[in-house]
């Protein structure tokens, strides 16, 4: 079970948060001309990364707030933990 | 006779307390303080099981948590449970027990004929032999096979036992309690250091239970019981024995089980019969020791061939013979503390060492003892089938490969030493990558990969000195780190004996013309031969390997027979071990039961359970509950003899001729608030929100970004910028996750709150064509005529002087209205609704004419709304704005989402109008059609519709919205039925929608 800095409430166990996918994905603005490719890109494709993945949890039962983590998906090591409103760079 | 192999006097258990137990139905007696192990032997039953493959006989190897061989049945306070290990199961009064894996007995086992045709049983046979013919699998061998194998059997009745969970945060946790933990512990525990102890035995101590060893002026055992006493009356540490912690999981998380009540008859009261205990620690320190190695050879299999650690943990700590005959056959010092603890004892033991001429403290010392050694002297076979014999020793050359003349000699054990293997299952475990040493001849952790350090013998270590200065200095250390104390203990001086190298042999030649089998893996059978076939074949890694032979892949874990294993695989490839690699070790270390896996979350407390507010009026009004996801649902209203069926046809009835009311507590509830809440719900309703008027309600459809219907629900406008929404009762917690992440993470430029109301209101629907008049009663001063109060209205309103919200919406298709009022009111309310609605012959009604009214009025459900769904497919694209973008839009325009054949709900009749017809059948154009005969579409739903009073079903059907009319057939393959069917429109009530406008 990981162990994860929630930026609002501080270390809590895995089963606390949920996962919700890549934090790099960025939705395509509203009623903007988009082309197949490209919103399949951003609805289905996903790299499957071996190391360093910036990704969201939600810290569900919690402050219910969406965060970001970068993970090592091999070795599940948490580099660090950024509130959703955080730059990642 | 009782007790024939118990010394007169000597070891830890307690003399005074005399216990009787049952093995194989038999009474014997032993001593508080035995496991079931000690006890037979001391009563000279050497004979406990068959093994898995061959049903060989097979008796004790070891003496705790390595044992390959004695597992038992064991019968507990009227329960049973297989795979007990009979070293590790601590005697008690009443305690019976019974052989596994033989079959009819341990004495006469049918299945041992597999031991004489053994050369048909090579590895790999379950793959090969059973294979052909193809049809005798099921009705042949694998009856066959589950009658004779099998480690046991699992009892299938309710387990009343409690298993509790526990969750500890430590700074230091110290997996074992030899001697590197308990120095470790104590200078930690000094140092102010949160520490928790564990150690799997009932007694701490380790080996210094049996070691000759002296610590500071006292022997070994003597300090190990001052440590742990003084550990004990810390404040700032736990010291927990029976308890093994058998995983090592991420971020430093470990898994121990503590078996609190398994050593008594039966569990006190209040207590669990284990504990699981997740432990988050800042470090670990792993003490966990090492195992004796077995040397292979002919026939080392037979019951009275055990490792020679065991034999003299028998001696010293349960005062028990495992013979009076005994032949050690060693490679190390190791062999030589048993042979002096026999001699001691006043049995005398003969000593066969593997090398040529070593030198040291304990050597000399069993010289002087008289004890008789023959140094480069091997065993060749071990002779006799249920117990050993004799022996068939030999000399042995000095490169290892030429026996001498064999002799045999009589003997009833032999004690084995092949020196030691440091246990780094935990190391492993956390991701340490281990790595070889050369002077043990085993692997040891290397560069640890979290917070863990390996300690002691378990880091290859073997010396006393050198494991307590080590553990002392490194949980100074870190302890250090963590609490910034500086209080260091000094080492205590240490007397132990020194001992030379031992000999890097493993495995005895086999003498000319001779083919005995020579075990590697004793629990699952596997032997020298197996392995040389396996690599014969092609196989080369040690993985595959592993999983041709089932080397190392029972329950055991290959504690015993890995290494031999890897040597054994090496040599014939000739590489070294350290290339050949180890195989992974997995948590848990030892088996677990499921019971301490599951704790408390079992039957009804396997989730939380949801009730609403007017629960204690279903319950005193015969309702039959439903589980509704956590929630409990009155299914119906049982009215004298009624079923199932006759009660929900009655309520519906009722619905559509006077009213009914119906707990929909349930429904999912999300209080939004802020000035860009109409901005929100536009971007995730797939309809137009901005021009909602206050006071009204809308219905939505909310999608998920690949355009499949996500959830779908009325939201009221309660005042400018305050919005009540509804969801299904199974998506509530994500519709809520859902606009969070929206409003968090996309559009954070929203000025909008969301927060869960579920639970705030209770909520009650008042559903028929008598509905206007009861609530006119309900609120004489609120206007709820047609004109005052439309369809899709709100208002707010008085109910005997509670505020209630009653919204004009309608699921049952009838007239109808949603009365909410707060949680604690609920009660109130609906008494209040049943009581004042008596005039118009008001009835309750559950989810099942629920389900009646809705699906003959074509609405939705979970079963359409199945997250496979897009809104063409349940008719719901006149609910897709043009003008607007909305979450989901894009992916609407799909190939396949356009279809012109696409997939649409339909109604369905059966053309007897009788037959009724089972939801998840499929429908087909040709009953007769070769298989697999193409599916047109599923039945979603199905009801006996009340209005028309025959059954009536939804579909989601190919080409739906062309194939009014059309015949087809519904097939129920596991049914066993085929019915001849109409396609209608869904909507087969009210398809213009006037009653819930009347
Ligand atoms: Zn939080």
């Amino acid at each position: 079970m990981l162990h994860i800095k929630c930026p609002h409430c501080g270390m809590r166990s895995q089963n606390e948060f949920s996962y919700g996918g890549d934090a790099t994905v960025k939705r395509p603005e509203l009623g903007k001309e988009i082309s197949d490719q490209d919103w399949d890109n951003f609805v289905y494709n996903r790299k499957s990364l071996r190391g360093k993945h910036l990704e969201l949890w939600q810290h569900l039962s919690g402050c219910r707030q969406w965060i970001k983590v970068e993970r090592d998906t091999a070795t599940h090591e948490i580099f660090r933990t950024l509130k959703a409103n955080e730059d990642n760079s | 006779m009782d007790q024939n192999f118990r010394l007169s006097d000597g070891g830890l258990i307690n003399r005074d307390k005399k216990l009787s137990f049952k093995f194989n139905h038999k009474t014997y007696y032993g001593y508080e303080g035995d496991t079931l192990a000690s006890a037979l032997i001391a009563n000279g039953v050497h004979l406990i099981g068959r093994s898995f493959k061959y049903h060989r006989p097979r008796g004790f190897f070891g003496a705790g948590v390595d044992e390959p061989y004695a597992m038992v049945q064991l019968y507990r306070n009227g329960e049973t449970e297989p795979n007990i290990k009979a070293t590790e199961q601590e005697l008690f009064e009443g305690l019976e027990a019974t052989s596994v894996n033989c079959w009819p007995s341990v004495n006469f086992d049918i299945g041992a004929i597999n031991n004489f045709l053994k050369i048909f049983l090579p590895a790999g046979f379950y793959y090969k032999t059973f294979m052909w013919p193809k049809s005798f699998w099921y009705k042949v061998y694998e009856p066959f096979i589950r009658k004779a194998a099998g480690l046991g059997v699992a009892s299938i009745k309710h387990d009343k036992e409690r298993y509790e969970h526990k969750y500890e945060y430590c700074d230091l946790l110290i997996a074992g309690s030899g001697p590197s933990g308990l120095a470790s512990a104590y200078a930690a525990a000094k140092n102010g250091a949160r520490v928790i102890l564990a150690e799997d035995k009932a007694r701490f101590g380790g080996t210094l239970l049996t070691s000759e060893v002296n610590i500071g002026n006292k022997s070994g055992k003597d300090w190990a019981e001052g440590i742990i006493a003084e550990l004990k009356e810390m404040p700032n540490v736990t010291v927990k024995n029976r308890s093994q912690v058998f995983g090592y999981y991420d971020h430093n998380m470990l898994v121990m089980s503590e078996r609190i009540s398994d050593h008594l008859p039966k569990t006190k009261k209040f207590h669990p019969k284990q504990r699981l205990w997740y432990i988050r620690a800042k470090e670990v320190l792993i003490s966990s020791g090492s195992i004796e190695r077995p040397i292979v050879f002919g026939n080392n299999d037979t019951p009275g061939v055990m490792l020679s650690s065991a034999a003299k943990e028998y001696l010293k700590v349960y005062g028990v013979l495992v013979g009076r005959n005994p032949l050690i056959f060693t490679n190390n010092d190791s062999g030589y503390e048993t042979a002096i603890e026999f001699k001691k004892n006043g049995v005398d033991p003969t000593i066969l060492d593997t090398r040529k001429d070593p030198q040291s403290e304990i050597i000399n010392e069993a010289k002087n003892l008289g004890i008789n050694i023959k140094f480069s002297y091997v065993v060749v076979a071990a002779k006799g089938y249920k117990k050993v014999k004799s022996a068939d020793i030999a000399k042995i050359s000095d490169d290892k490969e030429q026996l001498g003349s064999v002799e045999n000699i009589k003997c009833d054990c032999i004690c084995v030493s092949g020196f030691w293997t440091p246990t780094i299952h935990l190391a492993s475990q956390s991701g340490n990558k281990t790595k070889f040493n050369e002077e043990i001849d085993a692997f040891v952790p290397g560069r640890s990969k979290q917070n863990e350090t390996t300690l002691g013998a378990a880091n290859g270590s073997y010396t006393l000195e050198e494991t307590l200065k080590n553990s002392f200095e490194t949980a100074y250390d870190l302890s250090k780190k963590i609490t910034n104390n500086d209080n260091k203990i000094s080492l205590p001086n240490v007397v132990e004996k020194k001992s030379t190298i031992h000999d890097k042999f493993w495995c005895v030649p086999l003498p000319k013309g001779k083919n005995y089998k020579r075990f590697l893996d004793f629990q699952n059978d596997v032997a020298v031969s197996d392995i040389e076939i396996a690599l014969k074949e092609g196989y080369r890694s040690i993985e595959h390997v592993k999983r041709y032979t089932t080397l190392g892949m029972a329950t055991d874990q290959g504690k015993t027979s890995n290494l031999n294993g890897l040597q054994l695989v090496s040599n014939i490839e000739n590489k070294v071990v350290p290339n050949v690699g180890h195989t992974t070790f997995r948590p848990p270390y030892t088996p677990v039961s499921i019971g301490a896996i599951v704790g408390r979350e079992v039957g009804k407390h396997s989730k939380p359970t949801r009730k609403s507010p007017m629960h204690k009026w279903h319950e005193q009004n015969n309702a039959i509950f439903v589980d509704a996801g956590v929630w409990l649902r009155p299914r119906y209203y049982k009215q004298g003899n009624e079923n199932l069926f006759e009660a929900s046809k009655r309520e519906a009835k009722n619905v559509r001729t006077n009213v009914g009311i119906c707990d929909v507590t349930t429904l999912g509830k999300i209080d939004i608030k802020g000035p860009d809440a109409a901005e929100l719900l536009n971007r995730v309703y797939t309809n137009a929100w901005l021009k909602l008027p206050v006071g009204k309600a809308r219905y939505g459809v909310m999608l998920r970004e690949d355009g499949i219907v996500m959830d779908d629900g009325t939201t009221t406008r309660i005042s400018e910028n305050h919005y009540h929404m509804t969801t299904t009762t199974a998506q509530a917690a994500n519709v809520l996750s859902h606009l969070e992440y929206y409003l968090q993470l996309v559009w954070p430029e929203l000025n909008v709150n969301v927060v869960s109301t579920t639970e705030q209101w209770a909520g009650a629907a008042v559903a028929g064509p008598k509905s206007r008049d009861l609530l006119q009663k309900l609120f004489p001063k609120s206007d709820v005529s047609n004109e005052g109060l439309p369809f899709m209205g709100f208002i707010e309103g008085d109910l005997f002087g509670v505020k209630a919200r009653i919204f004009r919406i309608s699921f049952s298709g009838e007239l109808a209205y949603e009365v909410n009022v707060e949680s604690d009111n609920g009660n109130f309310m609906w008494e209040k609704i049943m009581e004042v609605g008596q005039e118009f012959k008001i009835q309750p009604y559950g989810t099942e004419a629920l389900s009646t009214l809705r699906i003959e009025m074509g609405h939705l459900a979970g079963s359409e709304l199945d997250g496979r769904t897009i809104p063409y497919d349940n008719s719901l694209e006149g609910l897709l704005s043009k003008k607007k973008d909305f979450i989901g839009k894009r992916s609407l325009t799909r190939k396949a989402f356009t279809a012109e054949d696409r997939q649409k709900i339909v109604g369905v009749v059966p053309l007897d109008k009788k037959t009724s017809i089972p939801e998840g059948s499929h429908l087909v154009k040709d009953s007769n059609a070769p298989l697999p005969n193409p599916k047109l579409g599923y039945i979603s739903a199905s009801c006996w519709s009340v209005e028309h009073d025959n059954p009536f079903s939804l579909a989601i059907l190919k080409n739906g919205k062309n194939m009014i009319g059309e015949k087809l057939f519904v097939m129920s393959p596991l049914k066993n039925k085929v019915i001849p069917v109409e396609i209608v429109s869904s909507h087969y009530v009210d398809p213009k929608g006037e009653r819930v406008r009347s």
